[in-house]
């Protein structure tokens, strides 16, 4: 049995998972709060976000983020990719900055117009 | 003097939703007046996810979610004026701003709006002995250079405070290649979402130290150690707990005031425990025709919450315009009916709105509040005297987690004494759940 | 000799500042060494702001003369060079038996050294002028020609007058050595040896140490440093004059005062400090200068404080001020421990300076084009319609920068293209109050940035917040990521 807090929302619920009766999870108040539960202790993943470099926009840098949540394992690798990024601006939010980011399949894409 | 219906100081998501709501309401001649060089406020920094999942049901980021608002603004006729700063406003709602291209303006609206947010507390509110080092920022300030400037402000970094700000920028500075080496909270629980110690912390095996303060920080130039030590129960450093950090970065995360300088001098009634101005249920101050809404009134922990709170704001300013116009047809003043005064019982620290016009509510009232410290098995009272209205069981309560709680119009016909009391109690085991979980059930409607 | 200055002060504080403007009212190349990146580096930006009356310091002594003199001299100063200062006016209070027999005893000192006006109060007169005051106060010593003043803003003022007329400032030149030389003296400095017929001595704290690289060693500094508070503007007007509890042997005790720009300023303790420039807050003096201050006036709301920090006071080990020519070496002028009412002092200290200097054979003539004229402009003071105008003529007054202050973008650029312009956050700060109020530059600190960046020609990370060596940023995002994880 692992206790854990579930990080879907803001209210932030005190699950329980049952690792030996198939990732039983109970203190949810939500289905997500579930699928969280077993995810977080069979494959954790996380949706990241950061910045890249651009040119021509109101400020140094645009926001990005993932467009689905990846393996947490592969955070600090997939955002030292970002070092290399320049956009130009004008970018719209939604915009792919980088695609299928370590194979994933997962892009980073801007989070705002600029 | 240059007219407006509606002016709303402040283009951040409170200023926004406020602006919107009262275009959506009817208002038509409405400015918004916005010291930076765009909309968006503190969210346009807030590159994080986690915003919307109250409003738009799905996890965005901080500009994300001023994007939206934005772009429903920009579907209005609501006229904005960034670079403005408002100097001073009145009670008879003239408003003094300046900018570059307008010069020195002074603007009579029909309804004020306030929308300023909030500011960060400093080293020196808290006092922090010391030397007095390059490397010491709010948590706010570092998250502009990092998110929008492009600058990295320090290396090896220690925390104060575990506000959400604050945890936040450990995990930023993480992924920015920075090492965060401790977050130290001077009180018993984390004033932040547990949502945020598990993402920001937990994920980077960073250590929360509670009950802990920096008792000393070192540093000719930049920063160079801070000594943290354990703190007793009446937050008094312990002589012998000391650990010594070396870092060249201190963030500080403690705690946040509403910017209430413009409310202050025009003497709107303040209270003293939000730092806010007092509101009654449509978040009309106590000065006809002047409204407030989000981090101004009251710091909120979640934006979703500022909306909805703003979207009242604004309906009700839209509506007042529209009243006045109405009422000087008809001439003098109505009557608005009895008004019930919101009172903190135990372990409450504050309610926001602080007055209820019971006439104005039309199905319920929210009422928002923060407790004491950190309850479980709880159950929330609404009293009327000795008289119990409402009740609201809770597994779990903590400061850094605003409550809210919705009252029906129908019991708050019935109060007698004038004033209802919001207070935390212990679940009792002979009480029947029945009772509040319709009362919930009802607000929830 | 060609780069042979007729005297050459070391160190910028308001000493040397008040010496320089004095001297470039004659035909005298004067040139002031200043270790610190800008002026104003030590005593002089920290301590308690106030232009004290005169009753304090023995009949007789240098500072009861320079006190009184320097009194009358700071109030016609702050006018002509545009620098905040308010005569307010200062009670010492009574708060035990025995305090109203040293008010006596202040009073007629005061008398002696002829301060004006000086009264003694009782209760019921000292609460009606100052209702916040302690119910417990039994009397007070009432001081009108009491005054404060931005100390720091002072020695700018004079500074910046002195380079108009002529005077050189190097900063960032740490004198580390003196040598006699046939016409004068050679300062060795990082930068090079600068020639001089005539120095001065104006090293705060460090002066017993720049003494000693020209003359026997025959006085010591003996550092002391005091901790303050100062509080937001909802607190400055709990009372409206200085606030001084009875002095003792350590000091002038803890008072509560306004200053000139709106907060409330409360300290110092006093506690010895072995190095001169030791200026850390400590836990156990700020209590101590809590639990003090609310005894004169238990109103202070200590939640609203903004800003904690501490000063040196360069005490020596006299009684009296140290101005002479130093024995056994000619021409070279001490002005030296120069502790409270040293501030207050400044301006007499100079003109004593200058008759020293005259005495060992400088020539005094007159500086035909010399002008003490200093105006500055004050977005937020302005009426409405010279803010119109200002705007009208230089967008960049439209644009507000600071916030809390009410500073535009257009008084910060003046700062930055004044005759002794600043480098760094604090510089600007205490040029045009950026960044001084409750936000403590929160918010605008990385626009200020940006604009001296831009307007000196600066990279960002080389804009520093202070002293030499406050480094504000260490790099770019997504560039170096290794530092980090060391």
């Amino acid at each position: 049995m692992t206790e854990l807090i579930c990080i879907v929302c803001p209210k932030g619920c005190h699950l329980k998972v049952d690792e030996e009766n198939g990732y039983r999870v109970t203190g949810n108040s939500c289905k997500r709060g579930e699928e969280y539960g077993k995810k977080e202790l069979t494959n954790p993943t996380r949706v990241i976000t950061s910045t890249v470099r651009v040119t021509g926009g109101l400020h140094q840098r645009l926001p990005v983020k993932t467009d689905k949540d990846i393996s947490k394992k592969l955070i600090f690798d997939a955002v030292r990719l970002l070092d290399d990024v320049t956009v130009q601006s004008p970018v719209k939010a939604g915009d792919v900055v980088l695609a299928n980011v370590l194979g994933t399949g997962v892009n980073f894409v801007a989070s705002r117009d600029m | 003097m240059e007219k407006y219906d509606i002016i709303v100081i402040g283009g951040g998501p409170a200023g926004l939703a406020a602006a919107c709501k009262a275009w959506e309401e009817g208002a038509r001649s409405i400015l918004i007046l916005e010291r930076d060089k765009e909309l968006g406020g503190i969210l346009n920094q807030c590159i994080h996810n986690g915003f919307g999942l109250h409003y738009f049901k799905e996890e965005l980021t901080g500009p994300e979610y001023a994007g939206r608002f934005i772009a429903m603004l920009q579907s209005t006729g609501v006229q904005v004026k960034l670079d403005t700063m408002v100097l001073h406003i009145t009670q008879d709602r003239v408003v003094h701003a300046v900018n570059s291209k307008d010069g020195y303006m002074q603007l009579q609206a029909g309804a004020i709006v306030l929308a300023m947010g909030c500011r960060e507390r400093t080293r020196g509110a808290i006092a922090i002995p010391g030397d007095r080092p390059a490397g010491i920022f709010t948590a706010g300030t570092a998250q502009r250079y990092v998110n929008m400037e492009g600058y990295m402000v320090g290396r090896r970094v220690v925390i104060l405070g575990s506000g959400d700000i604050g945890l936040i920028m450990a995990r930023r500075m993480t992924l920015e290649g920075a090492k965060v080496l401790a977050c130290v909270e001077l009180m018993p629980y984390s004033n932040g979402l547990n949502r945020n110690i598990v993402q920001c912390l937990n994920d980077y095996n960073i250590p929360l130290y509670l009950s802990h303060t920096i008792t000393d920080i070192k540093g000719q130039g930049r920063v160079q150690s801070v000594t943290v030590s354990r703190v007793d129960e009446n937050r008094r450093p312990v002589p012998g707990s000391e650990m010594v950090f070396d870092c060249d970065t201190v963030l500080l995360s403690v705690g946040l005031i509403p910017e209430n300088e413009l409310t202050r001098e025009a003497q709107i009634p303040m209270d003293r425990r939000t730092n806010g101005a007092l509101v009654y249920e449509n978040m009309e101050t106590m000065v006809p025709g002047i409204f407030a809404c989000g981090n101004v009134v009251h710091v909120h922990d979640l934006v979703d919450f500022v909306t909805a709170e703003s979207q009242r704001a604004g309906a009700a300013a839209a509506r007042f315009v529209k009243n006045r116009e109405t009422a000087q047809e008809q001439e003098g003043e109505q009557d608005s009916g009895p008004v019930l005064q919101v009172q903190n019982g135990s372990c409450v620290n504050y309610t926001v709105p602080q007055s209820i016009r019971v006439e104005q509510v039309e199905k319920r009232v929210e009422i928002f509040f923060r407790v004491n410290q950190v309850y479980r098995d709880r159950v929330i009272r609404v009293m009327d005297g000795e008289n119990q209205l409402a009740s609201y069981p809770r597994e779990h309560m903590a400061p850094g987690e605003m409550e809210r709680i919705a009252l029906p119009r129908a019991l708050l016909d019935k109060v007698q004494s004038g004033a209802i009391t919001v207070m935390v109690a212990p679940k009792e085991q002979a009480e029947k759940p029945e009772q509040p979980e319709k009362a919930e059930q009802e607000a929830a409607k | 000799m060609a780069g042979m200055y007729d005297v050459a002060i070391v160190g910028c504080g308001i000493t040397g500042a008040a010496l320089a403007y004095e001297l470039s009212k004659y035909q005298v190349k004067t040139v002031v060494l200043e270790r610190g990146n800008d002026v104003a580096y030590a005593t002089t930006r920290a301590n308690s702001a106030i232009v004290h009356a005169g009753y304090d310091p023995e009949p007789g002594t240098m500072m009861a003369r320079l006190n009184v003199r320097g009194n009358a001299l700071i109030e016609q100063l702050a006018q002509t060079l545009d620098v905040p200062y308010q005569k307010i006016g200062s009670f010492v209070l009574a708060l035990q038996p025995e305090d109203q027999e040293t008010l006596r005893a202040l009073y007629n000192r005061g008398v002696q050294n002829g301060v004006p006006e000086l009264r003694l109060l009782s209760r019921e007169e000292a609460l009606a002028m100052e209702p916040a005051l302690s119910p417990d106060v039994l009397g007070a010593l009432y001081a009108p020609s009491a005054g404060i003043v931005s100390p720091w803003e002072l020695c700018l003022a004079l500074m910046e007058a002195a380079v108009q007329n002529g005077a050189e400032l190097r900063l960032m030149h740490e004198v580390t050595g003196v040598e006699k030389t046939e016409e004068g003296y050679a300062l060795q400095t990082p930068q090079g040896p600068v020639h001089s017929r005539f120095v001065v001595n104006a090293a705060g704290v460090d002066a017993a140490k720049v003494h000693a690289m020209a003359a026997p060693a025959d006085f010591t500094i003996a550092p002391s440093r005091g901790e303050y508070y100062l509080l937001d503007k909802n607190q400055g007007q709990l009372v409206s004059r200085v606030i001084f509890q009875c002095p003792s042997k350590v000091g002038k005790g803890v008072l509560v005062a306004p200053t000139v720009h709106g907060n409330l300023i409360v300290g110092p303790n006093a506690e010895p400090v072995g190095q001169g420039h030791d200026t850390a807050t400590t836990g156990q003096g700020l209590d101590f200068v809590r639990q003090q201050a609310l005894k004169s006036v238990p109103g202070v709301n200590f939640r609203e404080s903004i800003r904690n920090f501490a000063g040196v006071r360069a005490n020596s080990d006299c009684d009296d001020f140290i101005i002479r020519e130093a024995p056994g070496a000619p021409g070279f002028i001490d002005l030296a421990g120069i502790k409270s009412p040293g501030l207050t002092s400044a301006p007499a200290i100079a003109e004593e300076a200058v008759a020293l200097l005259q005495g060992c054979g400088l020539a005094l003539l007159p500086n035909e084009e010399f002008r003490a004229y200093r105006r500055k402009i004050r977005f937020k003071e302005l009426p409405v319609e010279e803010k119109q105008a200002l705007i009208r003529r230089d967008p960049r007054f439209g644009r507000v920068i600071c916030r809390c202050e009410t500073i535009t973008e257009g008084e910060i650029v003046a700062a930055l293209h004044s005759p002794i312009p600043p480098t760094t956050l604090d510089g600007v700060k205490r040029r045009c109050n950026a960044g001084m109020g409750r936000c403590q530059g929160g918010f605008c600190s990385p626009r200020v940035q940006e604009i001296i960046s831009r307007e000196l020609g600066l990279p960002m990370e080389q804009v520093l917040l202070g002293d030499l060596g406050t480094v504000i940023l260490t790099g770019r995002t997504k560039s170096d990521k290794q530092g980090g994880l060391a």
